[in-house]
């Protein structure tokens, strides 16, 4: 158990190396290089200008050596500086990571209850009503923008009918403080969140009700019914579990793309987090600070895929024997 | 009384798979529904320039005209130019970034799941390796990375999308090749001297294609997607015009013209439904069993 865990960590951080290590690739054949942008800047350099810059940015060593200053570089934590804001990327980063993580959460947990919820009722009646809503939830979902579905959402409840704040995270002009900050937080959260709730529910709905008409007609339900159990007893204590398995894997595996599908909602609702942040980072061609983010959103996906691995077992006990 | 049939009306015919395949589809009338958009839709951007012959990037009528209000039947956008115009000619870009980045994505994805599932062992675990790599990558940052060091043309686009979106594709190819390669009839083929190559591509891959299909239909739209997703952010051709791009341009200008952005995303939502119509319709009609669900 314990062996195991420890190589499900080095794993984890060999893929973030890998990480790494393709940034680093990736500046490099990428055409243009520093000094080149520098001496276009200058307008013009003298040859022996330029090979001082090389030597001095450390471009004239070999590429293993290059590679190997990078990470250690990382290592101490330096992601360098952003080209356009006067601050490390780190700070940045940090500045930004929290508003994301609770967008993200907030919208994966609600997606992945109703959805569950969606599921496991719509595959107790396969041809009633509810049922044909997940069907219809969920092709809409996978075929729709995130993006478009959000300025829809604010053409519907922030202009039409003013309920809800069109972007940001909280009120420009209001000092509030403690409890009132907080409520206007959530209130600036509401549409965002649904916007990525939204997208992911059509997915949780579908996989769930799958898997749960897969786990109803199986034998040790009809076992259990037969035994004479109550109905919700069958339901949620012996199918439930089983359905759930799929929705806390995909789960896990899915966040990277969560992180993606937030940088679209992020940047339609201006929502102050490593989304928007990465959106201007294009914009100003900041490519620091947009491989940092890069960067610590495969460390966020490592996590969770690590946090799901728990949970699972905590669900399946059977896993723990393997 | 000339030619009379020789067998009986009640004698079952054979039929191909394939055949079976497209008599179940025609039974499904949303597919049907899906492959007609799929066709409305591709016709009206390959032909739709040559007979609406608007240019969709010029100012043509006053600026942020509402639908109906001119000859331009869908308005004009914020710089006064024909949105119907932009429409089919984005599609054109739309369609063809979404088409290329989905051959790519299948391509990669079956010759890596091909090969890990095919040779196992430690080719298994290198491929593996580096397909658990690439799904941790945020494919959309991942992509955006790639598209803006590298300079956004169409084509760099379309790679991008590919590269990151071949992981599925890979797994469930290995699968089935884990679960083909096991039977009979590769056996029989490698016992009278079929070499890798061939049981490869000749004798298992025809024989794991239903899945991969519907997979390789899905991931047309999911790549039609990524581009709009990529496009909105502006990281698109600044030279062509594309739908998630028309939605990016009209964005700030939504209290004034909510058309700008509607029909842009309406053309997106309907293209890729009725992909997932005609994915959900050829999976039904390749695993018949599976329909109650």
């Amino acid at each position: 158990m314990l062996k195991g865990s420890l190589r499900k960590l080095l794993n984890a951080l060999l893929l973030m190396i890998a990480v790494l290590v393709l940034n680093f690739t990736l500046i490099h054949i990428a055409p243009g290089d520093p000094v080149e942008a520098l001496v276009g800047e200058m307008g013009g350099a003298t040859p022996e200008l330029i090979a001082e810059l090389r030597s001095r940015f450390g471009l004239d060593q070999p590429l293993y050596v290059q590679l190997g200053t990078y990470l250690g570089r990382i290592a101490q934590g330096d992601f360098g500086h952003s080209l356009y804001y006067d601050q490390p990327v780190t700070a940045l980063i940090a500045e930004r990571i929290g508003p994301t993580i609770l967008l993200v959460t907030t919208a994966l947990f609600s997606a992945i209850a109703l959805g569950t919820v969606l599921g496991v009722f719509s595959a107790q009646r396969r041809r009633s009503v509810l049922s044909h809503l997940v069907t219809v939830i969920s092709l809409a979902g996978f075929s729709a923008p995130v993006f478009w579905v959000g300025i829809m959402l604010i053409l519907l409840l922030s202009v039409s009918v003013p309920l809800l704040p069109i972007s940001g995270m909280s009120s420009a002009d209001s000092a509030a403080s403690g409890l009132f900050y907080i409520l206007d937080v959530l209130h600036h959260l509401v549409l965002p969140a649904l916007t990525l709730a939204l997208i992911y529910l059509a997915f949780y709905s579908r996989l769930s009700r799958a898997s749960m008409l897969e786990v109803l007609g199986s034998d040790y339900i009809r076992t259990a019914r037969a035994k004479g159990l109550p109905k919700r007893m069958v339901i949620y204590k012996h199918a439930l579990r089983n359905a759930i398995l799929p929705v806390v894997t995909f789960a896990g595996l899915q966040f990277g793309q969560v992180i993606s599908g937030a940088v679209l909602v992020e940047t339609v609702f201006a929502w102050p987090g490593l989304g928007t942040l990465a959106f201007e980072s294009i914009l100003r061609r900041d490519t620091p600070t947009l491989l940092g983010i890069l960067f610590f959103s495969a460390v966020m996906v490592v996590v969770m895929n690590l946090v799901t691995d728990v949970v699972y077992r905590r669900v399946d006990p059977r896993i723990k024997a393997r | 009384m000339t030619a009379t049939s020789t067998t009986p009306a009640s004698a079952p015919e054979a039929v191909s798979p394939g055949r079976q395949a497209w008599r179940m589809f025609r039974q499904n009338h949303s597919a049907l529904f899906g492959l007609a958009i799929i066709a409305l839709i591709v016709l009206a951007s390959v032909f739709g320039p040559y007979v609406y012959t608007v240019p969709p990037r010029e100012m043509v009528w006053m600026p942020l005209t509402p639908p109906g209000e001119s000859e331009y039947l869908l308005g004009t956008d914020y710089l006064g130019r024909d949105l119907l115009a932009g429409l089919i000619n984005g599609g054109r870009v739309t369609l063809t970034v979404g088409l290329s980045a989905a051959v790519l994505t299948v391509l990669i994805g079956i010759t890596v799941g091909a090969l890990a599932g095919f040779f196992g062992g430690r080719v298994d675990d290198v491929l593996m390796r580096i397909t658990e790599f690439f799904q941790v990558l945020p494919n959309l940052l991942f992509a955006m990375v790639v598209v803006m060091l590298f300079s956004p043309s169409l084509l760099n686009i379309a790679v991008a999308i590919g590269v990151v979106s071949w992981t599925s594709t890979a797994r469930l190819t290995r699968a089935e090749f884990m679960r083909l390669r096991e039977m009979e009839f590769v056996k029989a083929e490698r016992s009278i001297g079929a070499g890798n190559a061939r049981l490869i591509w000749r004798v298992i891959l025809p024989n794991a294609a239903p899945p991969l299909i519907v997979v390789a239909a899905l991931s047309i739209g999911t790549a039609i997607l990524f581009e709009a997703g990529l496009s909105f952010l502006g990281l698109s051709d600044p030279n062509a015009t594309s739908w998630g791009r028309m939605i990016g341009d009209n964005r700030p200008y939504i209290l004034d013209s909510s058309w700008g952005v509607t029909f842009p995303g309406l053309c997106i939502f309907l293209t890729v439904l009725a992909i997932s119509l005609v994915g959900d319709g050829l999976n039904d009609a390749f695993n018949p069993k599976l329909r109650q669900r």
